[in-house]
Parts: structure tokens; C-alpha cells; sequence
């Protein structure tokens, strides 16, 4: 996996809500980056098997597997345990951020989130996990 | 005598004999056939009557022994009066005396009734004539017959002649008899010393010097020692003799009885004897004594013995009377009733309180006593008392239990008591007496019954308890359920605020995201108009944000979900934070923030988090309700209370008193429109007041409508240790 001005870098959205996947598809390949998207845990297990995306945005409730198994899962397996994983949740609770931190994931955003802001946290999270790797800012 | 010279006395004529031998032969058979002198006295006086014509006669005689002379018997005068004559010889003088001695018959006239002789004969005042009996050789006849008759004329020869006859009998008589006499006393004195010595008793006569005339066996075994005994002996004798005379000299007197201590001289043992001594005559004008001597050696160890067993019996007497005393002590000091019956079943003894039982009181006023109601109240328990200790000597038993329901003689309550009887034996095995104590059983059994109500008492109360108990675990578990159920509904209530609140950011998520791409310019260009509406729309949307977090915040503050995490926190720190995050706000005011903070300011433990939150509150309230002038937050340590103080004033428009008190409520604002129009919530000071408590402090206001506030927050500057 490489990014570059031809490659720039690829985010796998995982969000069983259609307009909660489409905002922020839409927003990060408006800001220039490659997006994928599943609907639930096992289809975000596939894609980021297959596609191996350089960072995941994991919404946390999802039908079947939901974001923290799915994180565990990604955890588990080498091919895919180094990408940064972004919690993103509607849940205010500190219980379920903490819950989220302890299965894997990097960062957790709390919902409503401006896709702005959003933005700026895949940024830093992919700056810690690959410095000077990036699309440049628009 | 002087009456001796009026007597006539003539010496007597004589007669010339006249009377046949044959007569005078039966005189001398007569008074040879008699041994005694009285008969021959009295066959010569009627010899003489019958041949001598002699009426009256009387024959004296001299007794040798008494020394007088005796009328013998008579004739012709009454025989008293010969009886009670007698003359004392040693009155020489007297006529008749004199007569006895001259040898011849002496006449004594009749001397007429005028002059009486000075003697009396028992032919009273008749003249007489006093013939000596026996021959006129003799100095002193054997007696004298004096008679009467045949007139005044001579005594005649046949009379002298009879008179000398019956002398000479007479005399024979008397010698013979002298002879008898000596020879009976002999034999009197033999027999006498016979039984003297016989008599075991030392008994001695002494006389007057103490020597010893007669003595016996015994009194000479003590007194009197030979030669031949040891010197022993014969000093105990010697001092026996020194004993025995120095006690005479109080028996002089009269008969006297002592006791004398004497020496067995054979034994040396000392012997007391009890002495009789009586002074008797012995002979003319010389007196002796006559004493007993009684061996008391043994009587008086026998009496000392009876003695000494007496003085036991009165010791015995009286410790058995001791003894009773102190029974009677016992007894009368036990509280109950107790009886001491005979075998016929009569009470003998009972003390004080069986008495009261058992007796009449003593009648004082006369209503009560015997008769009336308290006697036949211990009639009644006599009666069951007996029944109840004849049923022990029915049985063989030695005790006997049973209960007794008397009567109390004053007032009639029956009181029940519980006998006990027990048979006194003695050693022979025969019973004496019963003993029987009473004990009243009244208390017991109120004790008894009062005990049944205590127990019943106890079990209402225990079944009370236990109901309350039961109804006190049915509460509990009610509780416990209530418990778990409002945990349950707290939990679910948490759980559906969490719900509502991810389901409420879902769909805000969408709003603000969309808004925001529509402004971003996504979705390519916008009027401005359009712009206008959805940042109104990105407003609206914060605000609902704002205000579900406030829920939410406090949703967790009641729930005690709200975790405190303390920590040493730098407050300076702190506040920079805080400013650096109001700058953009700050930024689009025209107002003048300033800070100050004391230098002693220490660190503090406490939650850094919540009390960011309250200090940025705060200050986002000031900087929201401040239109012009300045916002001041100023810091402050508090020693002696142990606070810190951060104070956050504005020259706002201020909250008017009436409302001071209820700014902190929920959902409360001064001023909503104001406030809705500045972004609040209603919601902030709730949260900040409650985090402050959570955190042990407290926030305080002071403002004036028009002027500004002040809100200050105080925090326990050691109370939480790091």
C-alpha cells in the first residue's frame, strides 16, 4: 500500500447508516482522499482485507459484528493490526470510548462530528502512523 | 420442925396378950406362905383385924433404894390414899420418922379440928397409934404400922408381937430381895455391857474428867492401846484420846451430835464419825457421858457421791433446760409455722406463727376470739392438721409431705400451705413426737401465676416479634425487590438516555454533516441567501447538541454514574486552558478579560476535568451575558478555612435578587429570550452547582440587576490527598 499524488492515501468508512457513510465518503473524496465504504463488522473485515485501506473509520454499532469486534478481529490479524483505526460513535458515554480504546482502536470521535473536524483527526492519526505521507492540503 | 412441939406424943401402953397360940400360929403360916411384902402386909392386917379388933390400920414401909418410906397397903382406908403416901427418910424430925426409930408405939392424939397435924396419914385426923415393926434391938425397923380401934387403949401385947412378927418377915424379905436385886443387876449389867460391846458403834461413858468408865470393842480399839501394840498404834491412839477429849467439853451441857476425824490405829486411815454425846448421871451429884460414835466414813463418801451426782443432775437439768431455750430460740425465730404434736395427736409445742394459726388471739375488745369467726377458723384448721398427722401415724413412713389448704384466722383468706412431717424416734424405736413445718405456698403460687402470665405475655410477645419479624423480611425483600427494580429502572433509564442520545446525535450527525458540506461548497456554490439559511441551520443544530450533552451530564450526576477522578491539579495551569479556549469567543467581543491569582495559592486535589468545565461555565455565562465592559477572573487561597476561591465577575446584566435563588434550577435563565439568543442551554449553572457538591464545594453568587455578577467557585484546598 503506497499513496501518493496518484495514490493518496485510502480511508474505508464503516457505518451501517447510508447517510452517515455517504457525508463523510462524500467530504474525503472531496478533500482529495480515496474512500471505501461497508455497511456493517463483517463487510469492514473483508474490505480491509482485501483492500488493506491506510486508515478506518469504524462506527461502533453495527448489525452482527459490531466496530469493537470488528476492531478486535483487525487487531488480531498482522496483515491489517498496524491501520489506524478512528472510533466514531454516536455513544457520549465514556464507557463505550473506553471500550473502544481497549479493543484497539486509535482515536475515538464522538458524533455529531463537523466532517471538517473529521478531516483534521484521519490527518493526525495518519501523520503518527506515517509522517510526511499525505495528500497535500487543498 | 416447929409443929413437932404441938404433938402430943405418949409413949404407948401396953396390953396383956390375950389371943391363943393356935391364932398366933396362923399368923407366922401366914406370913411364911408369902414371899412378897405386900401380902404378908396384908394377911397381918387381917390377921390383926380378926383377932386384934383393929378397924383401921395402914403398914409403911422404908424402900432402901428411893430412901423413903412407902405406904405398903391397908385396911379400912381408900387405897389412893396409901399409894400417894410417902415420907423422905432424911427428914429425920418428922414424928413418923422418929417413931421408926424409938423402938416402941407411939400414940397420936386426935388434936382436934382446929389444929390440923403437919402431916398426913391416910387415916386422915383419927388418933392413931405408929407401931415399929421388927424387935426394938434394930436401929431403923423395916416400916411401922399405924392403926387404929379398940378405942384409945394400949397397944396390946398381941399387936407388938404381931408387929415384930411381921418385921421380922419383913426384913427377911427385904434382904432376900437385896440379894435378888444385886444379882439381877449384875445380870442387867452383863447383858447391858453385852450389848454394848456388841453394838459395832464405838460407844464409851466418861466422866467428868474424861476418863473412861465403859467402853466397848470399838471404843477400844480406837482409845485404848496395850503395851504390846507398835508405836503406830499406839500414837494414833494416843492422839484419838487428845481428838476425842477436847470434843467432850462442848457436851457438857446437853446432848450434842458433831462429826470427828479419828485414826484407824490398826490401818492409819483417817475415819470420820458422826459422835452422840449425852451427859448422864452416874452416881449422886456426879455426871458423866455417854457417847455414840458412828463410823460416816463411807456415808459421808456416799453422800459426797449422791452430792456429786446431784450437782450433775442440776448441770444436766440445766443444760437440757439450756438446750430447750435455744430450741425454743430456733424455733420461735423461724418465719413458719411449726407444730410438735404428742403421739395421741395433741399439739405440745408450736411456735409464734403456728400460733397464729393454731390459738386465739387474746380478746381485747370482745368482738373477736372464742366464739366467733376466728375460732371456728381454727377449729377448721386444727381439724385439717390433725387429719393431716394422723394419716402419718397411719403410715410407716418417716416422712410426710402434703398440702394444706387453712384458713387465716383474721381474715378468713385461705392459705395454702405445703406440710411436711417428720416422726421424731427414739433410740428404743418409740415415737415421741411428730414435728411438722409449714410453708406457706401463697407466694409460689402467685409466683406460679404470675410466672404463666409472664410466660404468656412472653409468648404473645414472642409471636409479635415474630410477625413483625416476618412482615419486617417480607418489607425487606419488598425493598430488595424495589431495590433491584429501581436499579433495574435507573439502569434502563440510563440506558434509554443513552439510547435517546445516540439516536438524537444519529440523525444530527446527518444535519450538521450535510449543512456543513452544503457550506463547504461540496455540493458547489451557494447564494447567499442560502449560505444565511443553513448557517442558521448549523445554529440550530449546535444548540440541540449542547443541550443533549447538558441531559446527558446530568442524567449522570443523579445517577451517580458521574466518575470523580482525582488528581493533583496546578491551577494556573488550569485557568490557561481555559482561557486558550474561550479565545475565539473572546476574540469576537470587545470585552476586557483579566486574571489574577494569589501567589500562595497551593495545589489541590480534585477532579481537573469537572472543575475545567465549571471554571469554563462560568466564564462562557460572563463573556455570554456581559455586553460591554470587562470579565475578571481572579484566584484565591484561603488558609484558615482550608479553601480556594476562583471568582468570575462580569459587569453583565446581573441577575435581580428575586432571582438569585432560583438560577441554579434546571432550565433557568434570567432572561430566556436573552439567553436562547446567546446560545444557553438552561442548563449550565445546574450542572456547574452540581459538579461543585460532587467535588465538595460549593458555588456562590452576588450581582445586581444592571450591575454585574459574581459567581464563586469554592473547593476544598486539602480535603482530597493525592
Amino acid at each position: 500500500m503506497t499513496s501518493d499524488k496518484k495514490h493518496p492515501p485510502l480511508v474505508l468508512v464503516v457505518d451501517d447508516v447510508d447517510h452517515g457513510r455517504e457525508i463523510f465518503a462524500e467530504y474525503l473524496e472531496f478533500r482529495g482522499f480515496r474512500v471505501a465504504t461497508a455497511a456493517d463488522g463483517l463487510e469492514a473485515i473483508e474490505k480491509a482485507h482485501e483492500l488493506l485501506p491506510d486508515i478506518i473509520l469504524m462506527d461502533l454499532s453495527l448489525p452482527g459484528i459490531d466496530g469493537w469486534e470488528a476492531t478486535r478481529r483487525l487487531r488480531q490479524d498482522p496483515s491489517t493490526s498496524a491501520i489506524p483505526i478512528i472510533a466514531l460513535t454516536a455513544h457520549a458515554l465514556a464507557s463505550a470510548h473506553d471500550r473502544a480504546r481497549d479493543v484497539g482502536c486509535n482515536a475515538v470521535v464522538t458524533k455529531p462530528c463537523l466532517p471538517k473536524d473529521l478531516e483534521q483527526e484521519v490527518r493526525r492519526q495518519l501523520a503518527a502512523a506515517r509522517p510526511a505521507e499525505g495528500p497535500a492540503q487543498p | 420442925m416447929g409443929s413437932v412441939a404441938h404433938l402430943d406424943v405418949l409413949p404407948a401402953p401396953r396390953g396383956g396378950g390375950s389371943i391363943g397360940a393356935k391364932a398366933k400360929l396362923s399368923l407366922v403360916d401366914a406370913l411364911l406362905a408369902e414371899h412378897e411384902a405386900r401380902p404378908c402386909a396384908v394377911s397381918a392386917l387381917r390377921w390383926l383385924a380378926h383377932h386384934a379388933g383393929v378397924e383401921r390400920a395402914v403398914c409403911v414401909a422404908v424402900d432402901p433404894e428411893s430412901g423413903r418410906l412407902a405406904g405398903l397397903t391397908g385396911l379400912g382406908v381408900p387405897p389412893a390414899a396409901v399409894e400417894a403416901f410417902s415420907l423422905d427418910l432424911a427428914d429425920r424430925a418428922h414424928p413418923l420418922v422418929v417413931a421408926l426409930s424409938g423402938g416402941e408405939p407411939v400414940a397420936f392424939h386426935d388434936s382436934g379440928q382446929t389444929v390440923p397435924r403437919p402431916f398426913d396419914t391416910p387415916l386422915g385426923h383419927a388418933s392413931f397409934h405408929a407401931v415399929p415393926l421388927g424387935n426394938a434391938q434394930q436401929e431403923m425397923g423395916p416400916g411401922l404400922l399405924l392403926l387404929t380401934g379398940a378405942g384409945d387403949g394400949p397397944v396390946t401385947d398381941d399387936i407388938l408381937w404381931a408387929a415384930e412378927l411381921l418385921g421380922t418377915r419383913l426384913a427377911a424379905l427385904g434382904y432376900r430381895r437385896i440379894q435378888a436385886d444385886e444379882r439381877r443387876h449384875k445380870r442387867e449389867r452383863s447383858l447391858l455391857l453385852a450389848v454394848i460391846h456388841a453394838v459395832t458403834d464405838p460407844i464409851l461413858l466418861t466422866d467428868a474428867d474424861g476418863r473412861i468408865l465403859i467402853a466397848n470393842a470399838g471404843a477400844e480399839t480406837l482409845l485404848t492401846a496395850g503395851e504390846e501394840k507398835r508405836e503406830g498404834w499406839r500414837r494414833a491412839v494416843a492422839l484419838n484420846n487428845m481428838l476425842f477429849s477436847a470434843s467432850l467439853f462442848t457436851a457438857e451441857s446437853g446432848p450434842t451430835r458433831r462429826e470427828l476425824l479419828l485414826v484407824d490405829p490398826s490401818e492409819g486411815k483417817e475415819l470420820l464419825f458422826e459422835v452422840l454425846s449425852t451427859p448422864v448421871a452416874i452416881r449422886a451429884g456426879e455426871n458423866g457421858i455417854v457417847s455414840v460414835l458412828r463410823n460416816v466414813t463411807d456415808l459421808r463418801r456416799a453422800t459426797e457421791e449422791i452430792e456429786e451426782n446431784y450437782r450433775r443432775l442440776r448441770l444436766a437439768e440445766a443444760a437440757t433446760r439450756a438446750e430447750r431455750d435455744r430450741l425454743d430460740l430456733i424455733l420461735n425465730s423461724v418465719l413458719e409455722p411449726i407444730l410438735v404434736t404428742d403421739p395421741a395427736g395433741n399439739i405440745v409445742r408450736m411456735n409464734p406463727p403456728a400460733e397464729r394459726m393454731f390459738t386465739f388471739p387474746a380478746r381485747r375488745d370482745g368482738r373477736e376470739g372464742r366464739g366467733g369467726e376466728v375460732e371456728r377458723r381454727v377449729q377448721a384448721n386444727d381439724a385439717v392438721f390433725t387429719s393431716f398427722v394422723s394419716n402419718l401415724y397411719a403410715g410407716q413412713s418417716l416422712r410426710w409431705r402434703g398440702e394444706l389448704n387453712l384458713l387465716d384466722p383474721r381474715t378468713g383468706a385461705t392459705v395454702p400451705v405445703e406440710a411436711i412431717s417428720g416422726r421424731v424416734v427414739s433410740k428404743h424405736g418409740e415415737e415421741t413426737a411428730v414435728v411438722t413445718i409449714l410453708h406457706d405456698l401463697t407466694e409460689a403460687m402467685e409466683k406460679a401465676l404470675l410466672y404463666e402470665q409472664v410466660k404468656r405475655h412472653s409468648e404473645e410477645l414472642r409471636e409479635k416479634v415474630r410477625e413483625a419479624t416476618a412482615e419486617l423480611a417480607e418489607q425487606n425483600e419488598l425493598l430488595r425487590r424495589q431495590a433491584f427494580q429501581l436499579e433495574q429502572a435507573s439502569a434502563l433509564k440510563s440506558q434509554f438516555l443513552a439510547n435517546v442520545s445516540h439516536e438524537l446525535r444519529t440523525p444530527l450527525n446527518a444535519i450538521m454533516g450535510y449543512t456543513h458540506l452544503m457550506l463547504e461548497g461540496v455540493s458547489g456554490e451557494l447564494s447567499a441567501p442560502q449560505q444565511d439559511k443553513l448557517i442558521r441551520v448549523d445554529a440550530n443544530a449546535r444548540h440541540l447538541l449542547s443541550v443533549i450533552n447538558d441531559l446527558l451530564d446530568i442524567t449522570r450526576i443523579e445517577s451517580g454514574k458521574m466518575p470523580v477522578q482525582v488528581e493533583r491539579i496546578h491551577l494556573p495551569e488550569l485557568i490557561d486552558e481555559v482561557m486558550t479556549e474561550v479565545e475565539p469567543v473572546i476574540a469576537g467581543t470587545r470585552l476586557a478579560v483579566t486574571r489574577s491569582l494569589s501567589p500562595d495559592l497551593p495545589e489541590i486535589a480534585t477532579d481537573r476535568q469537572k472543575v475545567k468545565q465549571i471554571v469554563l461555565n462560568l466564564l462562557s455565562n460572563a463573556l455570554k451575558f456581559t455586553p460591554a465592559g470587562s470579565v475578571a477572573i481572579r484566584l484565591d487561597y484561603h488558609g484558615p478555612a482550608g479553601e480556594i476561591s476562583i471568582a468570575v465577575s462580569d459587569t453583565g446584566i446581573g441577575i435581580a435578587e428575586e432571582n438569585q435563588k432560583t438560577i441554579f434550577e434546571a432550565f433557568e435563565q434570567a432572561d430566556s429570550s436573552y439567553a436562547r439568543r446567546q446560545g444557553g442551554t438552561g442548563l449550565g449553572l445546574t450542572i456547574c452547582r452540581r459538579l461543585a457538591s460532587l467535588l465538595d464545594g460549593r458555588i456562590a453568587l452576588a450581582s445586581r440587576l444592571g450591575e454585574g455578577s459574581t459567581f464563586t467557585l469554592f473547593l476544598p484546598a486539602n480535603s482530597r490527598p493525592a
